[in-house]
């Protein structure tokens, strides 16, 4: 009973997202690369907020560190951050149209950005570039198209809470 | 919003904890280094995920390849045969100025310079944070690649091992913001520091004299001095010199010799003082054969 339905592929999607997060892409689009975890992650807290939690993102958030080479902890602080809101609106945001729906991805994007920036710049003194915000756009236009995707799938495979 | 029969504790006390759990985390990662046996670990534990990421881009490959008319592959080998014998006549000609440069050093009493052992590797993923600039190779512990060591490309230096797992390690590129390497100008023997500028295509020169003596198109090597890279390597061209009095330094750029944003093979390199032995794999050594 512990296992819920619907399990294998919900761990198929997060895996997606991850691989689509460092597979390597030409050199023009590597900054237009949409946040693709954050995407993902999104569209599960709000179909799912029982189900993908703040516990689910936290450990996402560090299998990311891992693959990114960053200090521990810095994503997944970044990514709960973010998560956090959509959890806490979750009805709110459902009913929004694309558009909408779009902005509010937007804007948690570029929270979670800044996020990853402060503490890469008090930990590691980076420099700020803005081409690191350029994923934000992308993402926000990515996002009706996930949430398409992602809801077919869900249906066809019986993810439910 | 409360659904009538949630259970445990409340989102707020939920998200508390895990930032704390997280904060903990970063707290031992950075400040007391004292996750790197789990990291290591860890990343061996999701190396499948980096060789997926891959995949794709090997298929395309393959496809290509396949779809190579037998005109075009005798093209390419032609242009390949030629390129190989060229490079031939200059190997004799370094086999011929290494041992001299041997002898010579010999007399002056100075220490003999031993060649490096290397190995190729290829890359398998990217880390795509500007502000850390890494590639993760297919390349591990089990090879003998150890922390530290040089990598590099056709062109010049890339950067160095920054950490190890069991068939994979990433590299840390020169022009990662936290990376920093000595350097000397071909010219005119200057030494200089370069530090990555989170931009593939620009090194920073640090502390440079208004006064100095570098020019645009300098060719700096590695010095040697930092320990890690040996000695004569290129690494990069000066681009640009700004004399402008009004900084404290001279503001000096330069681009890397190697392609950091197009890297697909790299080299490992074991120089003499290294303890650490390559260990080649069983299929690379069949390649060789055929």
């Amino acid at each position: 009973m512990w296992i819920k339905s619907g399990l294998i592929p919900l761990l198929i999607s997060y895996l997606v997202a991850l691989i689509l997060m460092v597979m390597p892409m030409p050199v023009f689009l590597e900054a237009w690369r949409p946040d693709w975890l954050s995407l993902v992650i999104l569209y599960w807290v709000i179909a799912l907020p029982h189900r993908v939690g703040i516990g689910s993102v936290l450990i996402l958030g560090l299998v990311a560190d891992i693959l990114m080479g960053t200090v521990f902890g810095i994503y997944a602080t970044a990514l709960l951050v973010m998560a956090y809101p959509a959890i806490r609106h979750f009805q709110r945001i459902r009913n929004y149209s694309f558009t909408q729906q779009s902005v509010i991805v937007a804007l948690l994007i570029l929270v979670k950005r800044v996020i990853v920036y402060e503490l890469e710049h008090i930990l590691n003194d980076a420099v700020f570039n803005l081409a690191y915000l350029y994923p934000v756009i992308s993402s926000a236009i990515a996002w009706p198209w996930v949430f398409l995707i992602l809801r077919k799938y869900r249906r066809h495979y019986l993810v439910r809470e | 919003m409360k659904s009538l029969f949630e259970r445990g504790p409340s989102l707020l006390t939920r998200l508390v904890l895990a930032l704390l759990c997280a904060a903990t985390l970063m707290f031992l990662d950075h400040r007391l280094n004292t996750m790197q046996p789990v990291r290591s670990f860890l990343s061996t534990l999701v190396t499948p995920v980096q060789y997926l990421a891959v995949l794709p881009e090997q298929t395309l490959d393959r496809l290509v390849y396949l779809s190579t008319t037998r005109s075009m592959l005798r093209e390419q080998n032609e242009a390949l045969r030629q390129e190989l014998q060229e490079l031939q006549m200059a190997v004799q000609r370094l086999n011929f100025l290494e041992n001299e440069n041997a002898r010579l050093r010999q007399l002056l009493g100075s220490d003999v310079r031993q060649a490096s052992r290397r190995m190729a590797a290829e890359i398998v993923a990217v880390a795509t944070d500007p502000f850390s600039h890494q590639v993760v190779i297919n390349k591990g512990s089990a090879n003998g690649v150890y922390e530290g060591q040089p990598v590099l490309d056709n062109r010049g230096v890339l950067g160095q091992i920054s950490s190890v797992g069991r068939t994979t390690a990433r590299v840390l590129l020169i022009s990662d913001q936290s990376h920093s390497l000595a350097l000397r100008a071909e010219r005119n023997d200057i030494r200089v520091l370069a530090r990555g500028t989170g931009d593939l295509q620009r090194l920073e020169l640090l502390y440079i004299p208004h006064s100095t003596e570098l020019e645009v198109g300098d060719k700096l090597m590695s010095s040697g001095l930092g320990g890690v890279f040996p000695e004569g390597y290129p690494v990069a061209e000066v681009i640009e010199v700004n004399r402008d009095e009004r900084y404290q330094y001279a503001r000096v750029t330069a681009r890397p010799y190697a392609q950091l944003d197009r890297i697909r093979t790299v080299l490992l390199l074991w120089p003499p003082s290294a303890i650490e032995q390559p260990v080649f794999d069983d299929i690379v050594v069949d390649e060789h054969v055929d």
